[in-house]
């Protein structure tokens, strides 16, 4: 189809068009650039509504809430340090996401790695609790979070007992073959260090008698710790 | 009358593919490449997967959503320029018109199908990617039957569209609706029954497009072949109804 020329347009209305795209222009540029405070996160949508929202894809949806929520903490220019964030949102977004999408990673990464590394040790503790109990749904393929859990609690809280908890929570729970075994082996570690030296020994001892550790390396490595602890024991007595 | 059939189907291709829809199409595809990878650029981990994931949702209703526009307009127009009344005028039954129509726009499925196929592709093993486009094919086309039957039935594009998009929202949200209305927490009152008994009766009646195109298959590799038996199945069997119910429409409408 062809087109008449520009110059057929009457100038009034080339001089509307050109006035209102101006006035578009200025107006965005007068309105105070939008920022985002902590207290503008709203507490999530139940977990039905989003499951109907999501029009079968949950997936997608899971993914888009995980960058949305990011948003709330790390803007262009902006960084709401996360202790300025109500957790209690924070933890039921990161939930109703991981209902969404269980095989996603993305939502313990953030618990564990972001949200749990804030300076507030009330709030430490609550998002490593919430990575504690979603392990337990799907330990073989959470098991990473939890092991960086154990890490905080043991060199950030300084707590020792929770850490080892943790810890002996992937020995227990995570039992597949794809969990390495240094992960496995990480109450030992840490009961080495709260000073419960017989307690570890006996923890080596079942893990090498189980016949879970096939690899020679790895059986050698724990012989060794063994030992290790035997005469570190035996320099404690003495 | 299947040579006539095929002689519609091929002009109804012609003047799709003659038109802008391929721009369209194009565009789509840009689009959901651009604002993917803008995401994945901001994701802190599972970047791959979170592009994957919105590309694939995205250029799935952008398929639908295409195609629908197209079957809607396109037949609205022909009936604005008596279209139909010529055709019905030759020695051609009305099974053969809709059949070619039909034929048609399902060929037509097939270019936005592969080309967003081929760009899954760059991003999941060869065999998920084959598995969704597959059943984005069958998607599309009960999208596009039931797009036929809606213009043939109301005759205008607002009405014709709505009524699609609502269908295809429904028909994706049917299950999760389903599950809520029968979950542990819901009441057990004689109006929340009447609810459930509703929407298990129009569940009835809708295809389950959630089970259709599944991102997981492209972000977890989860699909099989076994799952797309099924969708062959329920997508045969909606396409016979919905064919069947567009030709009651067209054999009692008088010209």
């Amino acid at each position: 189809m062809n087109e008449r020329p520009i110059s057929t347009v009457p100038k009034p209305v080339l001089l509307l068009l050109g006035l209102g795209l101006c006035l578009q222009i200025a107006g965005h540029f007068s309105l105070p650039q939008r920022l985002t405070k902590a207290e503008d996160l709203p507490h999530p949508p139940s977990l039905s509504i989003l499951k109907i929202a999501s029009f079968g894809e949950p997936i997608a949806l899971a993914k888009t809430l995980m960058l949305y929520l990011q948003a709330f903490d790390n803007q262009p220019g902006i960084s709401i340090p996360f202790r300025n964030l109500d957790y209690e949102k924070v933890q039921g977004w990161l939930g109703h996401i991981l209902e969404l999408d269980p095989p996603g990673q993305y939502p313990l990464l953030a618990a564990s790695r972001l949200y749990g590394e804030v300076s507030d040790e009330t709030r430490q503790r609550q998002m490593l609790e919430f990575v504690h109990q979603r392990f337990l749904d799907d330990p073989n393929h959470r098991w990473p979070w939890l092991a960086h859990a154990a890490v905080i609690a043991k060199h950030r809280l300084k707590d020792l007992p929770l850490a080892r908890k943790y810890a002996q929570a992937i020995r227990v729970h995570a039992t597949g073959t794809e969990v390495p075994y240094w992960a496995k082996q990480m109450e030992i570690f840490i009961l080495e260090d709260m000073n419960e030296l017989e307690s570890a020994k006996i923890l080596i001892g079942g893990l090498l008698q189980s016949g879970q550790i096939t690899d020679s390396h790895e059986i050698r490595f724990l012989e060794e710790q063994l030992i290790a602890l035997e005469a570190k024991q035996k320099a404690e007595q003495s | 009358m299947l040579h006539q059939a095929r002689t519609i189907a091929f002009y109804t291709l012609l003047e799709a593919l003659r038109n802008r829809l391929m721009w369209l199409v194009a565009l789509a595809a840009l689009t959901g490449i651009a604002i993917s990878g803008f995401l994945h650029e901001i994701a802190i981990t599972e970047s791959g997967q979170i592009q994957v994931a919105l590309l694939a949702a995205f250029l799935r209703f952008s398929a639908i959503f295409l195609l629908a526009t197209f079957v809607v307009t396109s037949m609205v127009r022909e009936f604005n320029d008596k279209g139909l009344e010529l055709l019905l005028a030759l020695p051609l039954p009305r099974a053969g018109y809709l059949l070619g129509k039909l034929a048609g726009f399902a060929m037509l499925a097939l270019v936005p199908a592969l080309l967003f196929g081929l760009l899954a592709s760059f991003f999941s093993p060869p065999a998920q990617t084959i598995l969704w486009t597959v059943s984005l094919i069958c998607e599309l086309w009960v999208v596009a039957a039931f797009s036929l039957l809606c213009v043939l039935t109301f005759n205008q594009i607002m009405t014709a569209l709505s009524a699609v998009m609502a269908f295809y929202l429904l028909a994706r949200s049917i299950s999760a609706l389903q599950l809520i209305g029968q979950g542990p927490l819901s009441e057990n009152s004689l109006s929340q029954q009447v609810i459930n008994w509703v929407i298990n009766a129009i569940a009835t009646l809708l295809p389950r497009l959630d089970e259709f195109t599944r991102t997981d298959w492209l972000v977890y590799h989860s699909g099989t072949w076994v799952a797309l038996y099924p969708l062959l199945a329920q997508t045969a069997a909606y396409l016979a109804l919905l064919a069947g119910a567009a030709l009651f429409d067209l054999y009692r409408k008088n010209l």
